[in-house]
């Protein structure tokens, strides 16, 4: 192991991805709703105003849409900016100003203007989140033109692709799920900034091909250990950014394991699973491939109880078990991942989150 | 010049070029909706004499004669809403998405309040920048009755940016009269006051009263005082999109139009240019203007158009 390499949490990473690139370029600043509070949006802003001052790290105002084209206005001048919100829902408020000012004010000038925004987004989980704290628009946002998506799954994605939206010239919507703040991984102090819109094979494998984001790459993972257990050997693809889209590592997986199962834990219904197992059909169109389906949520809002919810999500069993049918047709879910209970994160621990 | 003469001619210069789009509109060949500013020419032109080049400007679906006084590119312009690669923004914006980032004119918008907390981000540049700059927004008076204005006039405050809005106030959203968009006693003014914005209300369609405004309300926004709010009446002479008249509609009242139709700002500008060779200075200065206006339109009708590919590479930097 290097020796500036250690194992951080996904939230410090965030944290020091942001820290990094503002010693790197003083024209960042980061600002939204609780980044100087004693919270620090979960951790990830602590220390920030300590080291970079007021000026550049502050509080704002109750304001998603007006502080959405604020970071729109400083950025076409020369400030680049880091928005943050604590619940992706909350930003549903600041849909014109991501959509009608972000995404356009390169285009709609042709050109003469670049727009450095990063929007963090953290989408909630677990212990009653319910309709209006557990909502991730990922697939919504690929639909806008001009937007860049990302969406890591563990600490050191979170770091590198930070850093790379950071570095972007262009508006980035970066999307952290709450149960993978406390994840861990090996970092490296100073690393380089990743690279948006490449997709990677997390584990090698022959039988099928799972792709998943965000979050559901845990879920996956640990499915697919269980699945190898059965001597399925799963490659799993941890898609990273979603817009711009990696389809071509993905046809390649496919073209040599020819099955395809899309993991996303939103709804169904306009989900970018469709549009990777279509556009990996168009891709392979003419060789053998045995299948290619998606696993999604339900076309519902979160119900609150926990009493249901146990049986709301996409989870580990459920990729086991849609794998296992199409595999082998014979496998039940295995004690490890018949998890109870289901709205706390797989390391423990309680609410609210 | 004189600071008539020098009003006059901006208002002159932005009434003729709305005036040529309005009579060559039924060529149809520029084909997007245009929103003119003819009868508002007043807070234009004395921004045109306030506003420094380090300023930044930021507008509205009405415009065009924001971008001009702010010393955007004619040619663009015309090119621009002629669809052609030439425009200001390569003809994928046209009238409603004039920007011209050299003379720091950095865009406009359809959606009705959209741009103000953009212009607000700007300031907050501004501020960072150090170099006394003003972040200049444009607006009417329906945008002051969306959210965002709202949360960007109170962030401006809560950060003393140097922030100028600049409400020209037609009294109409499309074809709504205040009456039935606000409590009659609530005056936007009184509204930003009370956000804690310095606001005062002028006569847009007295450009001499205007340029007194705009050039106190800046002087003390130019020194770190915070923002301002200036409110500018006026009137819109033709209809809210298109190139025609629209008073046979009825939804403004035949007093009101007769009111309002003996404000012209050019004619009450006019009739104090009393000098012995003033009638000599606008004649020449109405044949430069066509001129250049001429030029312009050649020009933009015989650019081409973007190609599909050119449009796809604006889309990320």
């Amino acid at each position: 192991m290097p020796e500036n390499t250690r194992e951080i949490t996904f939230a410090d990473a965030v944290q020091e991805a942001t820290a990094e690139a503002m010693r790197d370029d003083e024209s960042i600043i980061v600002y939204g709703l609780g980044v100087n509070d004693p919270g620090r949006v979960f951790g990830t802003t602590a220390g920030l105003v300590e080291e970079f001052g007021a000026e550049r790290v502050f509080e704002t105002p109750t304001a998603e849409n007006g502080m959405t084209g604020i970071a729109v206005g400083a950025a076409i001048a020369g400030v680049k900016t880091i928005v943050t919100h604590q619940r992706f829902d909350f930003f549903l408020l600041a849909m014109d100003q991501l959509v009608n000012s972000a995404a356009k004010w390169r285009f709609m000038f042709g050109g003469q203007f670049q727009v450095p925004v990063v929007f963090r987004l953290i989408t909630g989980r677990g212990w009653g989140q319910g309709p209006t704290h557990s909502q991730s628009y990922h697939s919504w946002l690929t639909q806008v033109p001009g937007l860049k998506v990302v969406m890591p799954s563990n600490a050191r994605d979170a770091k590198a692709l930070l850093k790379a939206s950071i570095k972007d010239p262009n508006p980035v919507v970066f999307i952290e799920n709450r149960w993978l703040h406390q994840t861990t991984s090996l970092v490296a102090k100073g690393s380089e900034p990743g690279e948006l819109g490449k997709s990677r094979v997390v584990v090698e494998g022959n039988l099928i091909t799972i792709v998943a984001m965000g979050y559901g790459v845990v879920e996956a993972l640990r499915a697919c250990e269980e699945l190898a257990k059965l001597n399925i050997h799963c490659e799993v693809i941890d898609l990273r950014t979603l817009a711009p889209l990696d389809i071509e590592t993905i046809a390649e997986s496919v073209g040599k394991t020819r099955r395809l199962l899309v993991v996303d834990l939103a709804p169904e219904t306009g989900s970018i699973a469709h549009t990777i197992k279509t556009g990996v059909e168009d891709r392979l169109r003419g060789s053998e491939v045995h299948y290619t389906g998606v696993l999604c949520g339900l076309d519902l809002p979160e119900p609150t109880s926990h009493g249901v919810t146990m049986n709301f999500h996409v989870d580990a069993g459920a990729i086991f078990s849609r794998v296992s049918s199409i595999c082998d047709g014979k496998s039940s879910i295995p004690a490890p991942l018949r998890t109870f209970p289901s709205d706390i994160p797989p390391q423990g621990g309680f609410g609210p989150f | 010049m004189t600071e008539h003469r020098a009003l006059y001619g901006a208002m002159l210069r932005i009434r003729m070029v709305e005036e040529e789009i309005a009579s060559r509109y039924a060529e149809q060949e520029m084909r997007c909706p245009v929103h003119l500013s003819i009868g508002q020419e007043g807070p234009s032109a004395a921004f045109s004499l306030v506003a420094e080049v380090k300023d930044f400007a930021i507008s509205t679906h009405r415009a065009h004669a924001h971008y001009l006084a702010k010393g955007g590119n004619l040619g663009a312009m015309i090119a621009e809403i002629y669809g052609k690669v030439t425009g200001c923004s390569k003809g994928v914006g046209g009238s409603m998405h004039l920007a011209d980032k050299s003379v720091g004119f950095m865009g406009s918008s359809a959606i009705v309040g959209n741009s103000i907390p953009v212009g607000v981000g700007l300031g907050l540049a501004a501020k960072r920048q150090k170099n006394q700059a003003i972040s200049w927004i444009f607006l009417g008076d329906g945008a002051t009755e969306e959210g965002v204005y709202y949360e960007s006039v109170n962030f401006a405050v809560l950060k003393q940016l140097p922030v100028v809005f600049v409400c020209e106030n037609n009294g109409f959203s499309v074809y709504s009269d205040e009456s039935v968009r606000r409590p009659e006693q609530q005056t936007i003014p009184a509204v930003a006051e009370s956000l804690g914005c310095l606001s005062i209300s002028v006569d847009g369609n007295d450009a001499q009263a205007a340029l007194e405004a705009l050039r106190s309300v800046s002087a003390l926004v130019r020194d770190g005082r915070g923002p301002a709010l200036i409110e500018l009446h006026t009137f819109r002479q033709r209809e809210h999109c298109g190139p025609n008249f629209d008073d046979d509609l009825g939804y403004r009242s035949e007093e009101y139009l007769d009111e309002w139709k003996l404000r012209d700002p050019l004619d009450l500008l006019r009739s104090k240019m009393t000098g012995a060779d003033d009638a000599k200075w606008i004649e020449e200065t109405q044949s430069k203007i066509a001129n250049e206006i001429d030029v312009a339109f050649s020009e933009a009708k015989e650019a081409r158009f973007p190609t599909l590919q050119e449009c796809k590479e604006l889309l990320y930097a």
